[in-house]
């Protein structure tokens, strides 16, 4: 172990949050649209747009069958465009958070499709527009399913964004391979390696927390 | 009152159509307890879910109080929802909200004030006799207090109309009673029509009044319910009410039997 250690982890996983953190944000919130849309212009639901439903899944099946490695390369024009550069970590985050969209839109469609139908039913049954149907009933009912799968994806972003260090984003990924891979530095891969654990295990068990505190509300016993 | 004409509505599936209502007409009188009877398959949901269109119709009208609901738009339609209710055989209600808060949605939907919404909430709970249930969730209620909840729901935003689809076909004996006999003062005190779909005798003689028996997706006889068990006219309402004769002597041979010895 050398002394510089601590501060290559340091920077390392500073990147690596940062990066996780807003892409995370961004792809959230394009998967619960893509999500959203989907369920709702389907066949017999309440916005049924089968033309909108087929394309959006097909945009999403498109990118979702580009390796991650591919599509970073292809969107580096977009993120030049959007952050001016198409190197480091914010650069990063406008690949991860296109790259993820995809993945997320259909694990929330996936978890709002387990609403069952006869909840949205009684809702319009009352006089409920589409708006208050999405945002009281859907969203709403499948909250546990929905943080359970939003954890499954922040994971599966952390995965990406050491990904995403190889090829010049910074973070633990990129750590690793420069220092652990290239330089034998043994002492920093394993270290990087022990933290990477230690961050999905967290992101586990909060995702996993927050869905058993809403469910043990919902379900407590009297 | 509720005027239907020439009712017709179809499924198409993958490789033939099937008729659900075929020109289908009926009239229901003002606070009327009015029950659909018909065997599974008859069209008795299609027909209750045309009533507020949550099933689109192919062909004819609906009237209900003086709207005709058949020409509304998606817009008018909601409005006119909130004077409908609804109650469902699975009840329905949303397990991520309290008792509280799943009767409130209907008036928050309709855009009234907190305070407007507390007192009805309490007013429409207390008329379930659900008051000391308020801040319970759906998943630590009974079948019985589910469906009481789900009437409370559907009475929020007062309405002219109830309809129920099997309300109370969930339910054990007991329970059913308990939700028929509260149909029955909801019916009573704030004088609005119940339409109540089921295939069960027992429901009909219970609370009706006035009956209709649907087969094959249209109406084969309609009168008071003393009527239909006295002098039934259509195949479909002589089949129900032999069945229940069989019970009937089935069970008196038993109980003779038994006390016999
Ligand atoms: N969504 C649907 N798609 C296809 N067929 C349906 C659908 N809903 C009902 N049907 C058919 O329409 C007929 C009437 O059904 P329904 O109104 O549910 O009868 P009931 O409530 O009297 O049992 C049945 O033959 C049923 O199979
Ligand atoms: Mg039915």
């Amino acid at each position: 172990m050398r002394d510089d250690l601590l501060e290559l982890l340091w920077e390392g996983l500073r990147q690596t949050l940062y990066m996780l953190v807003w892409s995370s944000v961004f792809a959230i919130i394009l998967g619960l649209i893509l999500g959203i849309t989907l369920v709702v212009t389907e066949k017999g639901n309440v916005l049924e747009a089968r033309f909108i439903h087929k394309i959006v899944s097909f945009i999403i099946n498109g990118v979702r069958s580009l390796p991650f490695i591919i599509l970073i390369v292809l969107l580096l024009p977009v993120a030049r465009w959007v952050v001016g550069t198409s190197l480091g970590p914010t650069a990063a985050i406008v690949s991860l958070s296109i790259g993820a969209a995809p993945f997320l839109g259909r694990i929330v469609e996936s978890a709002l499709k387990e609403v069952v139908i006869g909840k949205i039913e009684a809702a319009k049954s009352f006089g409920a527009s589409p708006f208050d149907i999405i945002f009281r009933v859907l969203i709403p009912e499948a909250l546990p399913a929905l943080v359970r799968s939003l954890t499954i994806a922040v994971i599966a972003i952390t995965e990406l964004t050491a990904v995403a260090g190889a090829i010049g984003a910074g973070g633990l990924g990129s750590l690793a391979i420069r220092f652990g891979y290239q330089r034998f530095r043994e002492d920093i891969m394993i270290a990087t390696v022990v933290v990477i654990i230690l961050l999905v295990q967290t992101l586990q068990w909060t995702g996993d927390w927050i869905a058993r505190s809403i469910n043990k509300r919902r379900y407590k016993q009297e | 009152m509720i005027v239907i004409r020439d009712l017709s509505k179809a499924y198409k599936t993958a490789n033939n159509t099937l008729t659900a209502l075929n020109k289908l007409n009926l009239t229901i009188k003002r606070g009327d307890i009015f029950g659909i009877i018909g065997f599974s398959g008859a069209g008795k949901s299609t027909l209750v879910r045309c009533m507020n269109r949550l099933e689109e119709p192919d062909a004819g009208s609906i009237l209900i109080g003086d709207t005709v609901i058949t020409d509304l738009n998606d817009k008018e339609l909601r409005l006119a929802r909130r004077k409908i209710g609804m109650i469902f055989q699975q009840f329905n209600l949303l397990d991520g909200k309290t008792v509280f808060h799943n009767v409130a949605f209907p008036l928050k939907v309709a855009g009234y004030g907190k305070a407007a919404i507390k007192r009805r909430v309490r007013e429409v709970l207390e008329m379930v006799q659900l008051s000391d249930k308020e801040d319970a969730y759906p998943s630590q209620l009974s079948g019985g207090q589910k469906q009481r909840v789900g009437i409370a729901r559907a009475l929020a935003n007062e309405p002219d109309v109830l309809l129920c689809d099997e309300a109370t076909s969930a339910l054990d004996p007991q329970t059913t009673y308990s939700i028929l006999e509260l149909l029955q003062e909801i019916n009573k005190k704030l004088g609005l029509t119940v339409v109540l779909i089921t295939h069960e005798l027992d429901v009909l003689q219970h609370i009706c009044n006035h009956v209709a028996v649907i087969e094959k997706g249209t109406i084969v006889e309609t009168g008071t319910v003393d009527k239909f068990f006295l002098a039934p006219e259509s195949d479909t309402a002589r089949r129900f009410v032999n069945i229940v004769e069989h019970y009937r002597q089935k069970r008196y041979v038993v109980e003779g039997a038994g006390s016999g010895i």
